[in-house]
């Protein structure tokens, strides 16, 4: 299997950083933390990896942070009703949520050929005035259910079932873009659109599964964060959209599609969740961690282009 | 006026839209168009104005620039701290305040032409940069801007609003002299066919990073504005200021491809943006529906802009949209 360098950056940076906290707080090398981690890595990984399929097409979806949001308020709602039916549906109906989601995000971009970026910021801005509709702007009433505390928060051989969770999603994701049809054609149109619907691919429904499918992710990570709260909370998303995007491009997956692979995507999440969290146990104030995240996601990806270039 | 070319009919039809909104607006307004109505909705629109013509020049030249919000922040943190004191304090301050949000603009420009990072991807980076800096400066929102400077910038001159003076003065004293030099017409170059450009001998690299670094300066004029407004500090105000100048220039008409539209149609949509949202305020909707009905509007305008998708005569035209 050939694997891309670029994917690796991010990897030789989380153990980078786990090394240089380690040195400050040996507590950092010790299974419990890095479990831990890998549990919040998790649910950002479960957002990267739709967002992931969206950006190999050379699309964006801004709507993420709303789509979460209304996948965590749908499945809290049912689940506060006490209705056993209700409650065993509550994270099917989050999922199908996000997969409406999606396709409304299709529909702009695909058929109205809308630039994502835009479309996909007006149906979040949608999304945000249903939901203060819904909710009357006061957090949504409802909790998780059993089942969707399991999944954010238990463990099951030694591993957090968030990551059993991630790992899963992580097989199916790698197996749909490396051996499909529609793996290929998305990185294809991601390429060059124009030549893959000359090939006689039917490219608008390519452009609506991906989004469907970053709208399942979206959805799937909502369920979590509201399993791992117990709860929904108003704009309980917008702190993941720039992370979420952070650690796609970070793992080498170029903003303007049709390059990228899965392992840097997983690289990209541990290594923002780790770098977060070593910022914050160092007694870093909100302002000094914004200002080293964003210094260090700068020099990451000159460093990529640096290689890149010495390559050429 | 700048009356947009024929080739841009949605500038034309955004120019008809925002007369007829604020016609509405001022028609409706319980206490019809007085100075102080028009004086509050013109302040409010104008920042954002000044946002989205940030914004356009970064599009302009195939980039965008998700830091505009955070330059805005950190120029308003800034002037709070230096707008206040002595005439000379006062004007030293807001020469400080322009130069700190060109630097930054400088620093984008320079990252995405030199490091070769994607516009996107870099200016998410450096929002990160600004807006620490910014949160650094200013924990809590707080300072304060000199009154009679900030009066004198927010209310009227003989009955029409400051601010409005301000967008006229950019207009006719800035963009359509820059549309007639060598750099006003590289740009627009640059965004349609970048190569093209390069080769007939356009200095890509230095206009691309002017385009930037004129981003950089709107945004520091935008945040002027807003100290100007709140006459306080807060370095909480940069989100909201990016996604609304991303979709207040595609009201006016200008293409995210690059290389179409004018900063003049970046005004016309960041006040419409603004209209709508004052239109709303008194319209009796009750509060609660207000951000969907935003939301909806805000949609329902993009689509009505790429609805000419459905007369394409070839299904290939498509795709060089």
């Amino acid at each position: 299997m050939r694997i891309d360098i670029d994917a690796l950056v991010p990897w030789v940076g989380s153990l980078v950083v786990v090394l240089l906290g380690s040195l400050v707080f040996p507590n950092f090398l010790s299974l419990d933390y890095l479990l831990t981690q890998a549990q919040i890595a998790s649910f950002l990984g479960v957002l990267a990896a739709g967002a992931m399929v969206v950006i190999l097409l050379g699309h964006i979806d801004l709507s993420v942070p709303w789509t979460l949001g209304w996948a965590a308020i749908v499945s809290t709602t049912l689940v506060g009703t006490g209705h056993p039916v209700l409650e065993a549906i509550a994270i099917p109906a989050a999922l199908c949520t996000g997969a409406i989601i999606g396709v409304v995000n299709g529909i702009g971009v695909a058929v109205f050929r809308i630039p994502s970026m835009v479309w996909t910021l007006a149906v979040n801005a949608m999304l945000l005035g249903t939901s203060v509709l819904f909710t009357g702007g006061f957090n949504p009433r409802g909790e998780a259910s059993p089942l969707m505390r399991a999944l954010a928060s238990g463990d099951k051989l030694g591993l957090p079932n968030a990551l059993w969770v991630w790992l899963m999603l992580s097989v199916a994701l790698v197996w749909l873009l490396r051996r499909t049809a529609f793996g290929r054609y998305l990185v294809a149109i991601g390429l060059s659109e124009k030549a893959t619907w000359l090939s006689g691919v039917g490219t608008p429904r390519i452009v609506f599964g991906a989004f469907i499918v970053a709208g399942l992710c979206s959805a799937l990570g909502g369920v979590l964060l509201a399993g791992y709260a117990n709860q929904a909370y108003q704009s309980m998303g917008d702190p993941y959209l720039m992370p979420v995007i952070a650690a796609v491009v970070i793992g080498g997956t170029s903003i303007l599609g049709g390059r990228g692979s899965y392992l840097g995507t997983v690289g990209g999440a541990l290594f923002i969740t780790l770098l977060t969290s070593v910022l914050s146990v160092m007694q870093f104030g909100e302002a000094w961690r914004q200002i080293i995240f964003g210094g260090i996601i700068i020099l990451m990806l000159l460093v990529q282009n640096f290689r890149r270039g010495v390559q050429a | 006026m700048n009356l947009p070319k024929p080739g841009n009919p949605r500038e034309l039809l955004a120019l008809v839209c925002l007369v007829g909104m604020v016609a509405l607006y001022f028609g409706t307004h319980p206490s019809g168009p007085t100075t102080y109505v028009m004086t509050i909705w013109a302040n409010q629109a104008t920042i954002l104005a000044l946002v989205a013509i940030a914004q356009f020049f970064a599009v302009l030249v195939r980039g965008l620039d998700l830091s505009v919000g955070a330059i805005v922040a950190l120029s308003n943190v800034v002037a709070s701290h230096l707008l206040s004191g002595s005439a000379f304090e006062i004007a030293y301050g807001t020469l400080a305040v322009l130069v700190v949000a060109t630097i930054c603009g400088l620093v984008n420009g320079l990252l995405i032409v030199f490091g070769r990072l994607q516009p996107i991807v870099a200016t998410l980076a450096t929002s990160a940069v600004f807006g620490g800096i910014a949160l650094l400066l200013r924990p809590t929102p707080g300072g304060t801007v000199d009154y009679d400077y900030a009066d004198a910038m927010t209310l009227d001159v003989a009955g029409v609003p400051t601010a409005l003076i301000l967008m006229l003065v950019i207009v006719l004293g800035f963009w359509l002299p820059l549309r007639r030099t060598g750099f006003g017409l590289s740009l627009y170059a640059i965004g349609s066919a970048g190569e093209a450009a390069w080769q007939s001998g356009t200095p890509v690299a230095g206009v691309r990073i002017g385009a930037f670094v004129l981003a950089g300066f709107f945004a520091g004029l935008a945040g002027l504005f807003v100290s100007f407004v709140t006459t306080t500090g807060d370095a909480g105000i940069a989100p909201t200021y990016t996604l609304n100048s991303i979709a207040a220039i595609v009201l006016g008409g200008v293409a995210l491809r690059g290389g179409v539209g004018s900063l003049f149609g970046a005004i016309i949509g960041a006040f419409i943006l603004k209209t709508i949202a004052a239109l709303m305020f008194f319209s009796g909707l009750p509060p609660l529906a207000q951000p969907f009905v935003e939301g909806l509007i805000l949609a329902l305008a993009i689509a009505i802009g790429s609805i000419d998708v459905l007369r394409m005569r070839h299904r290939l035209e498509v795709f060089d949209r």
